[in-house]
């Protein structure tokens, strides 16, 4: 399978390589990726922030990131994609947390087993340090019969150590009884980690070798548990230490009282930093102040005297959707504002170790819509941008638990940019106004998630998730974080808003747009109760919610259409940047049901609630 | 008993875990048979979180009361 290698015992063949990062979830491999290829990759506290390789070059070689797995096999889509990675290494950097090693060695031992050429990397040692845990390198790394290299990766201490151990990476040390069991298979499997696949009865890699999968599964890991456990009794001094300040922390966020006073808290703060201070203040600053106060009129005193405003053209780049005008304003005044506060916002809870802490306390609420709490991740990621949650559903249990996952992201959840909007337009029409916009999403949501659980056949898995320590964000991160997404936001975003522009101001110039809001007349003013120029916001909303949402604001509104234009517009088709990566993650049927379901859940909710309040 | 009968604080060892699949996952975590955990905290009709040798998990209701113990006084 490897281009250069010859076998993974003994590759001493110059050329590419691929060098694989490999350890349990949330161990710092991202981190020791970025270090080493220069290539920026998400770095979080909570076990599933990488969910797709990433591939960045170290000299000659291929340095490849995973998500973090506790063995390799397949139990859901994030370890079959890291175990089809793992299979074609050459050789295997294994990041290991020196604060739990009892958990992290049984893959340790597993690639051992795998007898690919490795290097361990012993990482949070600045954190075994505090809890007074004390390794003992020099007996761990012959016990492994690997080098191991004692690091603290957010310090930046030892990642240099550990790439310059590179070259004396060795196969490890294989379990006797495992040995044997494996080079009896060797025969008819021409790779050992494959072979060692078979043996421990992963069908999808039997299949692929014709051979019908092993059933020594169990009697395989408990014989490595066994060693992992006995290593660890022989390496490591663990010091019976009292609970302390963040152990304290951790027990109140899962407390009913007081993890549902932390929820309050952490909601209350996230609505006053994104929709009172950014999306009131901050904006009415950029948007208002600055790009219709300053930028407009200049820029259209620039461009009037070469081309008229009342001219297609003039129209089209300074006209009420002018690509000079309206676009860059949306763009620069209101979205970027909006998507910033939103990734500060959504970078300190992901670094703090609250999400999983979050995932389980709402687990309970989860499992009556089919979930577990663990969906509760990518759904809060979806927030920040639906694609990423669509993506993050991966490190889910099971085909079902993710087609109702990613349902539920692309009907109900708002993206940063549009909550940031949504926020605006709810602040300026009250308390029990915004209480029923709330209310009727969260209905949507609890409906199409039971609906959902109560069609799809089978069986969801139970919630089974480690709980990493709480830490305090590194505002270094959180920057790092905040910046590189908004970046990459607005890269995305600005084509499709300047694509939507010109085609809205293409239609308005040719008089299609008053042809569409005549035709579409019956939908919004007889069943939405709503201007007939809504009609432009869906078109908009078509190529992006947030896009839509944005060209509600100019609308006069009562505030109870305001509502009703919200919920329509929340509950729209995905943007069409999700839509692509709906399809490629969940395939053309699912997709396309989506789509159309969003339009008749859009206007079927947004009609009976303004049937009712209108 | 149950995993889920563990009281906040109460210590239990791992007797019997009768679903495979569960058993091996328990195994990755360092789980197995004889393995002492305590319980860190329970929600109501929720997850028990569990501690065991520096680590927490959560496992949801519906497992733990799949899982056999024995207290440990
Ligand atoms: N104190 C301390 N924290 C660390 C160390 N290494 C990593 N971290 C923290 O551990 C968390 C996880 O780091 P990541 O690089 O995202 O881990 P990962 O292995 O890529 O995680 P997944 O992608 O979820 O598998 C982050 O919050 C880091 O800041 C370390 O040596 N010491
Ligand atoms: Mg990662």
């Amino acid at each position: 399978m490897s281009p250069s290698c010859c076998s993974n015992t003994a590759c001493v063949e110059a050329g590419q390589r691929n060098i694989v990062l490999v350890g349990n979830p949330n161990v710092g491999k991202s981190i020791f990726f970025s270090a080493w290829s220069g290539i920026y990759a998400d770095v979080s506290n909570f076990p599933g922030t990488t969910v797709e390789i990433s591939r960045g070059k170290i000299g000659e070689d291929i340095l490849l990131d995973t998500p973090g797995v506790y063995g390799v096999s397949s139990f859901n889509d994030e370890e079959r994609v890291a175990r089809d990675v793992i299979l074609t290494a050459d050789l295997v950097v294994n990041v290991v947390d020196a604060t739990h090693l009892e958990r992290d060695l049984f893959l340790s031992l597993q690639l051992a087993d795998m007898a690919i050429p490795m290097v361990v990397a012993l990482n949070f040692c600045d954190e075994a340090e505090i809890l007074g845990i004390r390794v003992d390198t020099k007996l761990l790394e012959e016990r492994l019969g690997v080098p191991v290299v004692s690091t603290s990766a957010v310090k930046n201490r030892g990642l240099k150590e550990v790439f310059a151990a590179l070259p004396l990476a060795r196969a490890g040390l294989s379990h006797p009884e495992i040995d044997q069991a494996v080079i009896n298979l060797l025969d008819r499997i021409d790779t050992r980690p494959e072979a060692l696949m078979v043996l421990e009865g992963d069908e999808v890699v039997a299949e692929r070798h014709g051979v019908a999968p092993e059933n020594d599964r169990e009697r395989v890991y408990l014989l490595r548990r066994q060693r992992a456990n006995d290593i660890v009794a022989a390496t490591v001094n663990r010091p019976e230490k009292s609970a302390r300040f963040r152990d304290l922390l951790g027990r109140l966020c899962l407390h009913p009282a007081s993890g549902l006073l932390i929820l309050g808290a952490v909601l209350w703060g996230c609505y006053q930093l994104i929709g009172v201070w950014v999306a009131g203040d901050i904006v009415g600053l950029t948007e208002e102040a600055i790009m219709q106060g300053h930028w407009e009129p200049w820029i259209r005193g620039l461009v009037d005297p070469l081309v008229a405003e009342s001219s297609v053209l003039g129209q089209i780049l300074i006209g009420e959707f002018g690509l000079l005008t309206m676009t860059i304003t949306y763009l620069l005044g209101l979205l970027l504002p909006l998507v910033v506060g939103f990734y500060v916002a959504l970078s300190l809870l992901e670094d703090s170790g609250y999400l999983p802490r979050l995932a389980t306390f709402v687990d309970r609420l989860m499992t009556s819509i089919g979930l577990n709490g663990r969906a509760i991740i990518p759904v809060i990621l979806g927030f920040g941008c639906v694609q990423l949650g669509t993506i993050t559903t991966r490190i889910l249990g099971c085909k079902r638990e993710r087609t109702i996952a990613t349902a539920i992201l692309n009907f109900v959840v708002p993206c940063s940019a549009q909550i940031g909007v949504i926020a605006g337009m709810l602040a300026a029409v009250g308390f029990m106004l915004s209480l029923t916009y709330v209310a009727v999403i969260f209905t949507c949501l609890a409906v199409l998630g039971t609906v959902l659980n109560k069609v799809i056949p089978g069986q969801s898995s139970a919630l089974l998730i480690d709980l990493p320590p709480m830490r305090l964000p590194r505002p270094a991160n959180v920057l790092r974080k905040t910046v590189i997404r908004s970046f990459f936001f607005m890269k995305e975003a600005y084509i499709w808003f300047f694509a939507g522009s010109l085609g809205v101001s293409l239609l308005q110039v040719s008089g299609g747009l008053k042809a569409w809001q005549d035709l579409v007349a019956p939908l919004t003013v007889g069943w939405l109760h709503l201007p007939k120029e809504a009609a432009t916001a869906f078109v908009m909303g078509m190529v992006r919610r947030d896009f839509g949402a944005a060209g509600l604001t100019d609308l006069a509104l009562s505030p109870w259409q305001v509502v009703v234009s919200l919920v329509v517009i929340t509950l729209f088709v995905p943007c069409i940047a999700s839509l692509m990566i709906l399809f490629k993650e969940r395939g053309f049927k699912e997709a396309t049901t989506v789509w159309l379901g969003a339009w008749i859940l859009a206007f079927g909710v947004g009609g009976l609630l303004a049937q009712i309040v209108l | 008993m149950s995993l889920n009968d563990l009281r906040r604080g109460q210590c239990g060892t791992i007797i019997n875990v009768p679903d495979e699949n569960l058993r091996i996952q328990l195994l990755r975590f360092g789980i197995i048979n004889g393995t002492q955990v305590s319980c860190h905290c329970k929600l109501p009709f929720g997850p028990v979180v569990l501690k065991y040798g520096g680590q927490e998990i959560a496992i949801g209701r519906d497992i733990a009361r799949q899982v056999t113990i024995k207290a440990v006084l």
